[in-house]
């Protein structure tokens, strides 16, 4: 298939990018510091247990809290450094290829059309699920490692976040086969910054018992499903105690979004990849 | 053979035929009505000055653009057949290709959109260098080329499959007199192997001394088409150095051909059009009977930018 060739190129090409490099440089320092400060963790319990023994004092904060918050802090970096490096890596790459004219002797050739775009997803596709694979094992094996701890339900977790990236990709992959990169990056960016902020708005919404703002990070959540797929995530990789104890919060949620929203969030992806292959269809270049 | 055979048989002889082809961004006509038909093995020069539709031409039989009306067809298939795409090379106009690719590696990418296998590409690979010049710069990344090596190399892109039709848009721009020669080189040996070159260019003596054919198109239409020697040979001027010639001779040659000037009075030199190189023997034929010393007789050929100039006039210097 076509596609592949196509699929292989692009993910070569990604690791032509300067900001591909930052990302992933800052990633190892991210993980040395992450186990780093895992380790900092680890002994601010021990002082606290000792300060605790002292004082006869059983404190409702456990370990497992604490840790499993650390987990989240983590994986949500990864999820953000991930989301963003996907957005970077795919904002130009229909539009500024027709710009470039690098498209011009390619989609000549005996290929579909569609065959280039979904090669282009699944290129960058494949960049960026090895990308989140890796780091959460690394966050994991921290916590395993050096905090003792182990999250639940890390797979699931893990294709949650791949699918909160896989979100982005395709809406990414979208906009570059109408608008031109600068115009891309400006509207996915948007869009991105518009799903955390609803997100936060329904947790605000859940703390105050607001329905009007449970509604905004409904509405949010259903223009863009990023964010409530990182919540289902940061829910499942938390034991129940932990949740129930940090309570609604910026990066995690009481209320997990339903099996439907996953689905939702599937065929979100699906459609716009098949919209981006019929702009793209009947784009002149 | 069965007789419903025969109309097939005719259109595989045309490598591209195009009918009515029009295209229309908003309200702006570029290509009006685009009507040509290109020979299978032919040379084929299409001309015409800057926004005369050239470039959209190509890039709707290419795939690039959507025609707004009319229809085309590429080895006897209609437009986008895939069957016919994987026997077409195409060397675009604004070329650019993943620079950070090795010559090597950007062909190898093109022969696998080609759908060749690993053997075929490792064997054709050094083949098309070599063929465009780059023998030993395909391990260098495009990067690194200088304008007319990229030019080269976008060349062996479109030749990697082999095409039946290759559609080459100003192959020559990035290249100096030598690259130029090389490149017109590469065209005779693919006229000899019976391939199909579509050639767009701006330099028409390029386009001369390669083409059979040659189409001008202006306003987006074909303004004149044919082959060169024929579209060069409807108009012939022959110079005549004659010795005492009398003025009755004159015009009796006058009945024979078209004289535009004559110099000198005793032994003068008639500047004359004829339609074509037997008018000239039949002319000569008759002064010699006519005892007029014929001194000598050099017919001038008009060039391809004469002709050129010709057809287009003055109207494709204001820009559209």
């Amino acid at each position: 298939m076509k596609a592949l060739v196509i699929a292989r190129l692009t993910f070569r090409e990604a690791f032509q990018r300067k900001l591909v490099w930052g990302v992933l440089v800052l990633s190892v320092l991210f993980a040395v510091l992450y186990a780093y400060g895992f380790h900092l963790l680890v002994n601010q319990w021990h002082e606290i247990q000792t300060r605790r023994t002292a004082n006869g004092n059983n404190g409702i904060l456990t370990y497992d809290v604490l840790a499993s918050n650390m987990v989240m802090l983590g994986l949500y970096t990864v999820n953000f450094l991930a989301g963003i490096m996907t957005i970077f890596a795919a904002v130009g790459s229909i539009a500024g290829e027709i710009d470039s004219g690098t498209l011009h002797a390619i989609v000549p050739k005996p290929l579909g059309r569609w065959e280039i775009v979904l090669g282009k997803y699944l290129g960058f596709a494949s960049m960026i699920v090895i990308y989140i694979v890796a780091m959460v094992f690394s966050v994991v094996l921290s916590a395993r490692l050096v905090g003792s701890y182990m999250p639940p339900s890390v797979v699931k977790g893990t294709l949650l976040i791949v699918l909160v990236s896989m979100i982005l990709l395709s809406l990414t992959i979208f906009g570059t086969t109408i608008f031109s990169t600068m115009a891309n990056g400006v509207v996915v960016f948007m869009l991105y910054g518009m799903a955390m902020t609803g997100g936060l708005v329904e947790q605000i919404g859940t703390l105050l018992n607001n329905n009007t703002m449970i509604n905004i990070g409904v509405v949010s959540s259903i223009l863009v499903p990023s964010d409530s797929m990182w919540r289902l995530a940061s829910y499942l990789v938390q034991p129940h105690l932990a949740v129930s104890f940090t309570g609604p919060n910026p990066l995690g949620t009481t209320v997990p979004p339903s099996m439907t929203a996953v689905e939702y969030s599937v065929a979100y992806c699906v459609i716009l990849l098949l919209g981006a292959m019929l702009v793209f269809r009947y784009r002149d270049l | 053979m069965l007789p419903v055979a025969a109309p097939a048989a005719e259109t595989t002889t045309a490598a591209v035929e195009t009918f009515g082809l029009r295209k229309v961004y908003g309200d702006r006509v570029v290509v009006q009505d685009l009507t040509l038909r290109v020979g299978a093995g032919e040379i084929f020069g299409f001309l015409g000055p800057n926004g005369a539709g050239k470039t959209t031409s190509v890039k709707m039989l290419m795939g690039l653009a959507r025609p707004s009306a009319g229809s085309a067809r590429l080895l006897g298939r209609p437009l986008g057949d895939r069957q016919a795409r994987q026997q077409i090379g195409f060397l675009p106009e604004m070329f650019r290709f993943h620079d950070w690719l090795t010559g090597e590696q950007l062909l190898d990418f093109h022969g696998r959109l080609y759908g060749m296998s690993r053997a075929e590409r490792r064997r054709r690979i050094p083949e098309v260098l070599q063929l465009v010049g780059l023998p030993h710069s395909g391990g260098q990344r495009v990067r690194t080329y200088s304008k007319g090596m990229q030019q080269r190399i976008g060349l062996a892109q479109a030749l990697i499959n082999n095409p039946r039709l290759v559609f080459l848009d100003e192959p020559t721009s990035a290249l100096d007199p030598l690259g130029r020669r090389d490149v017109r080189a590469i065209i005779a040996r693919l006229r000899d192997e019976g391939v199909t070159v579509f050639l767009n260019s701006h330099l028409l003596s390029e386009v001369e001394s390669v083409s059979d054919r040659v189409a001008i198109i202006t306003h987006g239409r074909v303004a004149a088409i044919g082959p060169m020697a024929e579209l060069l040979r409807r108009e012939l001027t022959v110079e005549l150095r004659l010795g005492a010639a009398e003025p009755d001779d004159l015009a009796e040659l006058g009945k024979l051909v078209t004289v535009e000037h004559v110099d000198g009075a005793r032994q003068p030199t008639v500047v004359a059009r004829v339609p074509d190189d037997e008018t000239i023997a039949r002319a000569v034929d008759l002064l010699v009977r006519r005892g007029v010393p014929v001194y000598g007789v050099t017919p001038e050929h008009r060039t391809l930018e004469e002709f050129f100039v010709d057809v287009v006039g003055t109207e494709g210097t204001e820009s559209r």
